[in-house]
């Protein structure tokens, strides 16, 4: 393991008894787990190559059982890491030695669709796509659509602030949220924003969001719900060339067009994805664009015409626009188990997420290419192109000595790519422990003491997921003190009128 | 006498806020100084105007990203974007003549410090939906960064949505990163005539709830609609509930007619086209209605299909207002008084939400507070936020509310 964890609490571990005895009597009955087998299911989440077995597992059914734990933990300095349904791809839900995971996988109920203030009230382990399920026969859905959305719950959505293939047009989790009830570390609950557009006073709502578990415990979410348009439509667009897809891309958002959804997938992502899925996608390309219009039929058909203009422009070798429902299907089956796909083709792989600015993918490619080759493993392209969103998949075999090592090097160096160029360590997977020790990369130690300094507002004793996000720990105290020199000459260089 | 400090640059800047911390000098940050009349008095006897840092940085239409210095005017800056056919699409309002200052003034940093958002919120997203990242001074006198040019992130705390609505308490943005999208082709605003409030939050609600991506829907009575120069709206004689859609033309034309066919029935219907249409909805955005009005402005925000309701629980106060944003925002302009704005306050959080006392005379906002006063445990979590970016509390003191406190009387 590469990625080094706070040292656990020698105090914690010795008094482990006593507080799951104590937690027993907040949250009776099967509501904790305590034993090795049962610890073994919650080792790790989606980030599979870390693996730790907390101290206990403890899974409330209500707000106040959540308060009552997280006061009891914070009173025996017992740290609590939060987990949905442990779909996340950074960490963010990996066990401590020395603290509990609280599980919200209890809290799974819809409590409210209100369609006239077009918004649904649920419980934080209600998965994503549920609420659009809920909401379908009105006509209405939710939408952010991480490719996990089946599985993932709209806690961790918030959480990790997730995206999917249609944020670029409908935005992101943040975009389409509007209350939230946390409790804090301190068992306080605090409710944020409601069913209106904007909440008051300071953004906390927005600073909640992709806190990746650090500020506080979800236990209630208030999201958007949208009227589904009336018409969809994809087209599939082939290219000889990277650079040409790229530069489609571009002509197509220079042209005022905002796909709903605008996908690439590289060479060897269509073809493992191909071989899997018989999507019925060409193979003598080297890029293949996903681009999707919705909306009401005229402008859908319109703007297909122009997209498909523009392909022709920017020399597309393939050009196919859906027919039917399900040949709209066809085209995203292959995307869609591009992971699957990849999975058959390699013992392992490792997704990366990191972010550009989209005039330089040709770049970052033909570089990721060099980086593959100097590491001696594959990579696989799959790429939100509409946003920047890149998800190279690195193919590896855990079973081969050093090959993890390896491959966690290829991904920061790619990462530090992405950060060079312009963009972002993550897009929508959340930094995590994946990408903690990266963050130097793109903020200094000013930058991170001032993000912690949010921590420390809601969490002073550094109790909530401690370890993730930030590659050092500071405490409060240090964070706080302020150093300044009285006497100087202020600002001799300022203007001053 | 008040002393002005205007930096040339971000460190610059930093030095001035610096020296404040060490000092302990509040200091009052202004940009234009267009919404210098809305929130509470700062007392500080050192200003720092921030005019000098001007200019957009980087601009690339393809990446729908524009970076600029925190005091670019706004209207530079969507020149600079309709010369390529984009705009800010969360519409910020102009409020310079509601408070008495400037129109055409405002900057962006202005705009998100106060997290202002137009009639278009209700399909594009609020001011700071838009923002991507930052760069500013924290109250220690520290550059900071957050964010980043890419319109798709989560890396660390998302800091730039929380200076959105900061007031300038948190730290003095530099330099923002903003989302930018096409301005749509044509535009079109079906307007019903002679609808009741409970009629047009139906109707609004209705169109709401279709697939027709409805980008204003708004609700004047008759005596507010009579004001506008849009002789259409003034002419009507009536109330007047406004739909707008926009897009490209083939897609305006279909939707339109639909949205005609959904409410067409219920009153008199007209149509706005290109000038007119922009004319009204930047009359609705910038509360043109009720500027020329003595007495206090408020705007409220509740659940949409609240508004209505709300806006009648508010006549009490014998003021005037109309429903935005599908009925979940309220304008309304009443006397200056402690009732009247008890009123206010009361109808906003019966139907769960909040209200801002946008525009009032100094002898009112000694009484009543200019943000809605929170919940203790918010305004406590408020408190230490801020303390861990200002711990002297050097910046806008007091603007937000009271000493160190968010809306609550200490």
């Amino acid at each position: 393991m590469s990625i080094a964890m706070p040292l656990p609490d020698a105090e914690v571990l010795a008094g482990r008894d006593g507080f799951i005895a104590a937690l027993s009597r907040v949250v009776p009955g099967e509501g904790v787990i305590a034993d090795e087998k049962g610890l073994r299911t919650y080792e790790c989440d989606g980030l599979a190559a870390y693996r730790a077995l907390p101290l206990a597992v403890v899974l409330p059914e209500t707000v106040e059982q959540v308060a009552a734990v997280m006061a009891l933990a914070g009173t025996h300095k017992v740290k609590v890491v939060p987990r949905g349904s442990g779909t996340g791809l950074s960490g963010g839900a990996l066990p401590l030695t020395d603290g509990i995971v609280l599980g919200l996988g209890k809290f799974n109920r819809i409590l409210e669709i209100d369609y006239a203030n077009r918004c649904v009230t649920v419980q934080p382990g209600v998965s994503n796509l549920a609420i659009s399920q809920a909401v379908s026969a009105a006509g209405f859905y939710y939408a952010p659509d991480p490719s996990s959305q089946i599985a993932c719950s709209i806690g961790g959505n918030v959480a990790e602030n997730s995206g999917g293939v249609h944020c670029l047009k409908y935005g992101v989790t943040t975009n389409n949220l509007l209350g939230l009830e946390i409790v804090l570390m301190s068992g306080e609950v605090i409710r944020l924003g409601g069913k209106q557009f904007d909440s008051d006073g300071y953004d906390l709502l927005g600073i909640l969001t992709g806190s990746e578990g650090l500020l506080g415990v979800v236990t209630e979410v208030t999201v958007r719900i949208l009227p589904k348009p009336s018409s969809v439509q994809a087209l599939l667009l082939g290219f000889a060339d990277v650079v040409d897809a790229g530069d489609c891309v571009a002509r197509i958002i220079a042209a005022g067009i905002i796909p709903a959804g605008l996908e690439m997938m590289d060479k060897p992502a269509v073809k493992a994805a191909e071989d899997y899925c018989h999507a019925g996608y060409p193979l003598d390309v080297e890029a293949l664009l996903i681009c999707e219009l919705d909306g009401p039929a005229a402008e859908v058909s319109e703007l297909v015409d122009r997209v498909e203009a523009i392909a022709r422009e920017s020399s597309a070798t393939v050009l196919r626009r859906s027919q039917s429902e399900e040949e709209r299907q066809r085209f995203w089956l292959g995307r869609k188990s591009a992971f699957p796909a990849v999975g058959r083709i390699s013992p392992d792989y490792y997704c990366i997420d990191g972010t550009i600015p989209r005039g330089q993918l040709a770049h970052v490619l033909a570089r990721m290419r060099e980086l593959s080759a100097e590491y001696g493993l594959g990579v696989v392209n799959v790429f939100h192109a509409g946003d920047g969103n890149l998800h190279p998949l690195i193919l590896y075999d855990a079973a081969r000595e050093g090959d993890l090592e390896k491959t966690e090097g290829l991904a920061g160096a790619i990462l530090r790519l992405c950060v060079e160029v312009g963009g972002v360590l993550s897009g929508e997977h959340g930094i995590g422990i994946e990408k903690r020790d990266l963050m130097g990369a793109m903020f200094t130690e000013d930058d991170l003491k001032q993000q912690q300094r949010i921590k420390c507002a809601f969490d002073p004793a550094g109790l909530l997921n401690p370890g993730k996000v930030f590659p050092v720990l500071h405490r409060c105290a240090e964070l706080g003190a302020m150093h300044v020199h009285h006497g100087k000459v202020p600002f001799p260089d300022l203007p001053r009128f | 006498m008040v002393e002005i400090l205007r930096p040339a640059s971000a460190e610059e800047t930093r030095q001035a806020v610096a020296w404040a911390a060490a000092e302990g000098k509040p200091l009052e940050i202004v940009g234009a100084g267009t919404k210098r009349a809305f929130g509470h008095a700062v007392a500080a006897e050192h200003h720092l105007e921030l005019a000098a840092l001007s200019g957009i940085i980087a601009y690339e239409p393809a990446e729908l990203v524009l970076t600029a210095h925190a005091a670019t005017p706004l209207c530079e800056i969507e020149a600079a974007l309709a010369r390529s056919r984009q705009q800010l699409a969360f519409e910020p309002p102009d409020l310079g003549p509601l408070l008495g200052a400037a129109a055409e003034s405002a900057t962006l940093g202005g705009v998100l410090a106060a997290n202002l958002s137009g009639p278009r919120r209700i399909l594009a997203g609020a001011a700071r939906d838009h923002a991507l990242g930052l760069a500013m001074v924290s109250g220690r006198g520290e550059l900071v960064k957050a964010g980043g040019k890419v319109v798709k992130n989560v890396t660390g705390y998302d800091v730039t949505k929380l200076m959105c609505g900061s007031w300038g308490t948190l730290g003095v943005m530099t330099e923002l990163s903003v989302k930018v999208l096409p301005a749509p082709e044509r535009t079109r605003t079906v307007l019903v005539a002679g609808l009741d409030a409970d009629a047009a939050a139906a109707c609004m609600g209705r169109a709401l709830s279709s697939p027709n991506e409805v980008s204003g829907a708004a609700f004047l009575p008759a005596a507010l609609a009579a004001r506008s120069a849009v002789s259409y709206v003034a002419g009507a004689g009536a109330s007047i509930t406004a739909l707008r859609i926009e897009g490209p033309p083939i897609s305006v034309g279909a939707r339109n007619a639909a949205l005609r066919g959904l409410c067409g029935g219920l009153g008199e219907v007209e149509e706005l086209h290109s000038h007119n249409s922009a004319a009204f909805w930047r009359e609705l955005r910038d509360a043109a209605p009720v500027a020329a009005d003595a007495g206090a402005v408020w705007r409220l925000s509740v659940p949409p299909a609240a508004g209505a309701g709300v806006l009648a629980a508010l006549a009490a106060t014998g003021g005037e207002g109309w429903l935005d944003w599908g009925g979940g925002l309220i304008w309304w302009s009443c006397p200056a008084t402690l009732p009247a704005s008890s009123i206010v306050r009361v109808a906003a959080e019966a139907a769960g939400g909040h209200a801002t006392l946008v525009r009032a005379d100094d002898a009112l906002k000694r009484e009543v507070a200019v943000f809605h006063p929170q919940p203790a445990g918010r305004a406590a979590l408020s408190r230490r936020v801020r303390e861990g970016f200002d711990p002297k509390g050097i910046l806008n003191p007091g603007r937000m509310g009271w000493p160190g406190l968010m809306g609550q009387q200490t």
